[in-house]
């Protein structure tokens, strides 16, 4: 029996069992999946919970509901993986031994990373909205606020869902009107980015959208340390902006598994081909995900697009021959704007986000850099079909390479 | 894309000054470029400059965070020396391509 070992269980471990299971001949191969936890989070909803568009029971089920018949689950954290013996330890004793293996353990928040971060005011007037806990933590916080200045601070680059913080603000600012009280808050966005985003045409429409919403832009802000006590943020090179609650993106890191077994980059993230996205370091294995150091965004979407690349070189490599399909690093992201409006971008390694109709030319119904609510209703639906196609591993409408049809130059 | 004079020396720049090919650079254009930035280089510099240039030739990717790591310098020593943008500028004046964000 032949074996491939799938490590972590979220977005892209769960696509790549069902895609496999699928096709493998059950008499010859073994799938196995590791994760740590048994319920399964819908990410992209934690942003809604802050405030009060979803609650906790929107984001969870459980993980089994999603892996197929006739895969081995295994839920134990992963302690080592042993490259050169083809072997991974896990913190439950077991030893697996795999002839191929997938790693997509994801990425996750590192607030110890940042002095002052995670100290006497988190989560209390300091919050994440990337974990369940700090969403829910918020949410709670909300409700009695009564205004003052709210800061959103981006610690570092990369970090997983880049228009999730833009998003965030869009929605604040809605939801403090819907409440009557935005001109009793003050809203600021701190990144240590040169603008509101880094690609030029997609920066330009966002940061229209932030003067309209009087929202305050302060860029090249890298963050050193948090003053609990003076409750301000402080820069390296010594700016400060002051808070009265913040909302911070805490530095993304990879799994530290990947720290013990010396897979990963200063961040954890696993060196990665981008076109073929195998490990450089082994053959036999592959990366998806988050957890791959690829130069492109660390998102669901993009997961989704690479899963299929992925498949496609899993099985040449399985069947010895040359590794052809080649990822373009394809990313397309909903960005949530407020009062029921959204706007859509679609990119990839060489082509940044243009205007257009989405995903069919001249048609739409997506309207790409542009604020409809049509596209809002894209978000809305995301949801649906994270739990029931996404996950599943069926085919999306959507090509997993990024079409120039419908876009204008 | 544009040919200029720097130090003596022909290099081709981008329409930021960011040299196109690296192996154009000597030390006489990187003290040249940091001046134009304000900079006066010390062997401090050099050693980043110098790691900068490595890793770049390695075809990683650099960020202020893996700098600060280098063990050269912390990231506020690299703030110091190369003041307001201090991976841009000093990527301005290792010779190597602009460090591009991935988001
Ligand atoms: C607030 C927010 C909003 C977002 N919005 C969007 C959006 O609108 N659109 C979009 O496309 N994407 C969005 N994303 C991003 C998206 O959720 C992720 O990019 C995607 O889930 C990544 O999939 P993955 O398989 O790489 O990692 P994950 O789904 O994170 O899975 C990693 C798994 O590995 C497990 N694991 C890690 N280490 C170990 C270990 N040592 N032992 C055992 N198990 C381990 C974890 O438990 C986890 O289950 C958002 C994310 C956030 C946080």
């Amino acid at each position: 029996m032949k074996k491939i070992l799938i490590l972590g269980g979220g977005t892209g471990g769960t696509i790549m069992c069902n895609k496999l299971r699928n096709v493998l001949d059950r008499e010859e191969w073994d799938i196995t999946v590791v994760d740590q936890f048994k319920t399964h989070y819908y990410q992209p909803g934690f942003l809604f919970i802050p405030f009060g568009i979803y609650n906790k029971n929107d984001v969870i089920k459980p993980k089994s509901d999603f892996f197929p018949p006739g895969v081995n689950v295994i839920y134990s954290k992963i302690e080592l993986i042993e490259g050169e013996k083809n072997q991974v330890k896990l913190a439950n004793g077991q030893i697996l031994k795999y002839d191929y293996m997938i790693i997509a353990t994801g990425t996750e928040t590192s607030p110890d990373e940042t002095p002052g971060l995670k100290d006497k005011l988190w989560y209390k007037e300091i919050f994440d909205f990337y974990t369940i806990e700090g969403a829910l933590a918020l949410r709670e916080f909300f409700k009695t606020w009564e205004g003052g200045k709210l800061v959103l601070n981006i610690a570092e680059l990369p970090f997983k869902c880049p228009v999730a913080p833009l998003e965030f603000v869009f929605l604040a600012d809605a939801y403090f009107h819907g409440l009557g009280m935005r001109d009793k808050v003050d809203i600021t966005y701190v990144t240590p980015l040169p603008g509101a985003f880094t690609k030029p045409r997609a920066t330009k429409m966002l940061s229209g959208l932030m003067e309209e919403k009087n929202i305050k832009v302060i860029p090249e802000f890298y963050l050193e340390h948090v003053d609990n006590d003076a409750k301000k943020i402080v820069s390296y090179d010594g700016q400060e902006v002051p808070f009265d609650v913040l909302t911070i993106i805490p530095v993304n890191k990879g799994n530290d598994v990947m720290e013990r077994s010396g897979l990963g980059d200063d961040l954890n993230f696993v060196p990665t081909d981008k076109y073929t996205l195998r490990s450089e370091k082994f053959e036999n294995v592959f990366v998806l995900g988050d957890a791959a150091n690829l130069p492109t965004s660390k998102a669901g979407a993009v997961v989704h697009f690479g899963a299929e690349v992925l498949f496609e070189n899993l099985m040449s490599a399985i069947e010895g021959r040359p590794l052809l399909a080649k990822f373009d690093g394809h990313a397309n992201c909903y960005i949530e704007t407020g009062f029921g409006k959204g706007s859509i971008i679609d990119f990839n390694y060489d082509t940044e986000p243009l205007p257009g109709s989405f995903p069919l030319p001249g048609v739409g119904p997506f309207g790409l850099l542009q604020n409809t609510r049509f596209n809002h209703y894209g978000k809305v639906i995301f949801r649906w079909v994270y739990w029931h196609i996404l996950l599943r591993g069926k085919e999306m409408p959507i090509s997993n390479e990024m079409s120039m049809a419908g876009k204008k130059l | 894309m544009a040919t200029k004079n720097i130090a003596g020396v022909n290099v081709d720049v981008n329409e930021e000054g960011y040299l196109t090919d690296p192996s154009q650079w000597t030390k006489e254009v990187a003290a040249e470029i940091a001046k134009e930035e304000g900079i006066e280089l010390t062997d401090k510099h050099f050693e980043v400059l110098n790691y900068l240039r490595d890793e770049n030739e390695k075809g990683n990717v650099l960020t202020i965070r893996k700098v600060g790591k280098s063990g050269i310098t912390d990231i506020k020593g690299l703030y110091t020396l190369f003041p307001g943008g201090p991976l841009k500028k000093s990527s301005k004046i290792a010779g190597i391509p602009k460090p591009t964000s991935c988001v």
